[in-house]
This record gives structure tokens, sequence and C-alpha cells, in this order.
């Protein structure tokens, strides 16, 4: 079992596979499963993924009305074909949107590596689609290689706002998409890495401060950007820049800046965006007086 | 390792909006429902930490609830299990607690019917993921990954060996074990994870044992 990026990176290369296929392999060894049913057991997650996002993009709005129909805006901006920053990386936004906007109304969707942060996955996985035309196989392995980098974080920092900050959770899954972008678009092990960590980085200290408590303010609009720093940082990688701090050290470094944040900060909508005057006026709009 | 399959990370396929305070919330109350072994009368809930602070914007209390009714982290169900526990006649009260927890997810739910009640502490630790911490006052560590079968008894020698005995002659594989007690000579239990769910004629077998007071089992 590997238990760092470095252990996974090592694995991948002395075998001579991927990073997903390390992946794969631990898990029927942990499930004692064969492959066909660790295979079929992401395949639902990704069907699931697909349905989230279709419906994101078909328009969704939460029982609050915070959130919703923003993924539909992105995609008739896009359609309109001047855009800053151009119609892959938004692509990827909307379908981040998307996810998160069905999941703030309580919808079904796949928790990536949580809920709270469930559009940046597959909001680049489906992006990429239109352009790397990857074969089924290849988006389950997608998922594969996101989960392994996951799997790193999760054991040595955390994935939970509350615990780690949104660092921890859509900074984990920017550092999961990088990764699996990277590996997607045929980079090796070790710039999986890279983009893992540039990824990482550059979302370090993000604080969790949902207006209201509801993962809606500004939840969906973060994994927006998650996906669009995990596409910059997958080019970046690919390109050949590296990161200077090892991921495994920058997995080290969010463990210690979650233990050191404020508990106004992770998940308790007391301190940040959800203290903010608007903040705290929509939520006694929302849930009738003071909570 | 807090985590062991990449279905941690990648899953649960559950009803949003969050896997820590709505999809782990439900699989706690799901749990706890597990152990009581059959549907509550009563249920207060206590939240700490986060989980005070935010159950109302995550639906940690409808989670909760959703998954005392049993439902799964992907039952549609789950947006509706207030108003559905009040049809099944289960009265919920919830309790929002100042004190502050080892861990910011923090329930502490307490069921009861007329035949008896059962305290039991859970912790979400992230993506989905639970810990039962304590269970009628002892405490333990239970994830709900394995059957298990918790046993509670006088604390005599004999006892330990007399359920394992149990279950080596049954070809029962444990995976996991722990015994605690709250004083000497006093109440114990044991946690024993095992590789498969048991039949109901090893838990009788268990429950005609000396000194043993109440045997349940728990499924995943």
């Amino acid at each position: 079992m590997f238990r760092n990026v470095a252990e996974l990176v090592e694995k991948a290369e002395s075998q001579g596979i991927s990073i997903a296929e390390v992946m794969i392999r631990q898990e029927m060894e942990f499930g004692e499963l064969s492959r066909e049913a660790v295979v079929a057991r992401m395949e639902r997650n990704l069907d699931v993924m697909e349905q989230a996002v279709d419906k994101g993009l078909a328009g969704v709005h939460s029982l609050s009305g915070l959130t919703g129909g923003d993924a539909v805006l992105m995609q008739q901006y896009i359609a309109k074909g001047n855009t800053l920053s151009g119609p892959f990386i938004l692509d990827a936004v909307s379908k981040a949107v998307a996810t998160n906007e069905v999941n703030a109304a309580m919808g079904m969707i796949c928790a990536t590596p949580t809920a709270g942060s469930a559009g940046v996955v597959p909001g680049t996985l489906f992006a990429v689609r239109e352009t790397l035309k990857p074969t089924r196989e290849q988006m389950v392995n997608f998922l594969f290689t996101a989960g392994a980098f996951g799997f790193v974080i999760a054991n040595n920092a955390s994935v939970s706002g509350a615990a780690g900050g949104c660092q921890a959770e859509v900074g984990s899954a920017t550092g999961m998409a990088a990764a699996a972008l990277v590996e997607l678009a045929g980079g090796t092990p070790e710039q999986s890495a890279h983009g893992m960590a540039i990824a990482l980085k550059n979302l370090l200290g993000l604080v969790c401060d949902p207006v209201a408590g509801l993962v809606e303010v500004p939840c969906v609009k973060r994994n927006a950007m998650g996906a669009a720093v995990a596409m910059v940082a997958a080019d970046m990688s690919l390109a050949g820049i590296k990161s200077r701090i090892p991921a495994d050290e920058v997995i080290e470094a969010m463990y210690r800046i979650g233990q050191g944040m404020p508990s106004a900060l992770r998940e308790t909508a007391r301190g940040g965006l959800a203290a903010t005057p608007t903040g705290k006026k929509l939520a006694e709009q929302i849930f009738g007086e003071k909570q | 390792m807090k985590y062991n399959s990449v279905f941690d990370i990648i899953g649960p396929i559950m009803v949003g909006p969050s896997s820590s305070h709505t999809a782990g919330a439900a699989i706690i109350g799901r749990l706890a429902r597990s152990v009581f072994g059959r549907e509550p009368k009563r249920a207060d809930i206590h939240l700490y930490g986060s989980f005070a602070e935010t159950y109302r914007g995550h639906a940690t209390d409808v989670a909760i609830v959703g998954g005392l009714l049993d439902f799964d982290t992907n039952d549609e169900r789950i947006p509706n299990s207030l108003q559905l526990a009040k049809e099944a006649g289960l009265i919920v009260e919830f309790h929002k607690e100042e004190a502050v927890p080892e861990h910011p997810n923090t329930t502490k739910i307490r069921l009861e019917d007329e035949r008896g009640s059962l305290e039991v502490i859970g912790v979400s630790i992230g993506g989905g993921k639970v810990e039962i911490t304590e269970l009628n006052g002892f405490k333990l560590r239970l994830n709900g990954m394995y059957p298990a079968i918790l046993v509670l008894h006088n604390d005599r020698y004999g006892v330990i060996s007399g359920v394992t005995n149990i279950l080596t002659h049954h070809h029962v594989n444990i995976g996991h074990m722990e015994v605690s007690r709250k004083e000497k000579g006093q109440m114990a239990l044991m946690v024993i994870e095992v590789d498969q769910n048991l039949e109901d004629a090893i838990l009788d077998e268990i429950r005609k044992l000396d000194h043993v007071t109440q045997v349940t089992r728990m499924s995943p």
C-alpha cells in the first residue's frame, strides 16, 4: 500500500504502469475484489457524475434560492465565441458549477472527494472529453488517478472542510484533477505529482466560510475556480514546469495550515464570507431568525 | 491509515449537499439504528461543533433522521425524512450543544422505545467516512465497514475466550477486536469485527454463555 505521493510515483515508474493501474491493483488487493468489480464500481460513479453535469447544464436551483442557473449562463456565454479565458477552461468551469448546483439542490452526486468539492474532478474530465476524446476506460482511469492522489491527501492531511478548511476540500479536488488531467494528456507519473503540487500549493490557506452554513456560497464558485486552476496547473506541468516543493511536503503544509486555522474559518459559518453583513442578512432571510 | 479504499475518496454516491454533514450524518444515524436493532420510538440528537453551527444549512438533522429510518446515503427520501419520521411515529428532538468536541463533526444520539435505550456517539471525519467512538459510555472505534458483533457482558474471566471459541467453532475469522470495561469486575463490552455476516444461530449460542447480557449484530 502506498502511503505518500513519492511511493505512488515510485510504484508506477518501477513497474512501468500508470497511476490509475497502481490504484486499481491496490483496490483489488484491499477489497479482495476482481478487476471487473473494482472497475464496475468506478463506472457507476462516472455515470452519476455525468448525470449530475447534464442535470446542472439543463438548469437547477437550490431551495434557498442562493444558487442555480449559473452553469447555463456560462454555456450561453461560451457559445457567443469571444471569451477571455478560452472555451476549454470555461467549459470545465461550467461543468463544475453544474455539478455543485445539483449538489446544493440536494440532487444526486458522487462525493469527489467530498460533496462540497464534487464539481472539480468531473468538471475538468467532461470538459476535456471534447478535445482529448478519451475512451470510457480512460475516463474511468481518470477517476482512479484522481482517487490515488486524494487517497494520499486524505490519509496524510484531510479532505474535511470542518477539519482543514476549504483547502482540504476544493484544494484537494483541484490537486486530484490536475494530476489526473496530466495522466490523461499523456504526462508521466512524476508530472502528475508536479501538477498536483502546483494546484494544491495555490489553494493553500483557503478557508471554509459557507454563508448560512449552506454548501452554496462561496462553494459553487470555488469549484469553478478549482476547475480552472486544475486545467492551468496540468498544462504547466505538461510544459515541463516543476513544483519546487515536492507534493508530499505541500500536503504536509496543508495539514499544518488546517490545524492552525481558527474554528470560525472551518465550516462553522461564523467567519469569513458568512460573517459579512450580507452573509448574515442572507442567513436570517433563509432561516427566519438568528441561528 | 484512516482511508483504505479509493471509493472512500471517489464516492459515496449521495444526495447533496455535504459528504461529511449529510452523507456521514446519515451513515451515523443508520449505524445507530443498526446497533439498536429495531425501529426506535424516540430519538434525542445532540449536535456539537460544526454540526451544531451549520446543521440546518447542511441538512444534517434531516440526514441523521433519514439514517434512523434506515435510508442509505443515496436514498431520495432523505430530504423528506423529518416528515416521514413523524408519519412513522418516531419522536425526534434536536439539541444544539455548546461543548467543544474533539472532532468538529460530532453527534450523540440517544434512541429509545419501551424495551430499552441506546446512546451512541459518532463523528463524521470527511468524505462520508464515519467512526462510532462511544456506545453506552464505552469508548470504542467502529467505522461500519465490516460486519461486527457487540457483546455486552460482565467482566469475568473466560467470557472472552467463550465467545472466540464459538466463533472458531463456526470458522468465523476475526478482523479486529476491542475489549473495554468501565470498571474492573463490572460491565464490559466486546466489539468484534468479522469477515462475514453471522447467522442468528451463532448469536444465540453467544447469548447463552454465562455472564453475557446482550449481543447485537451490526451489518455494513
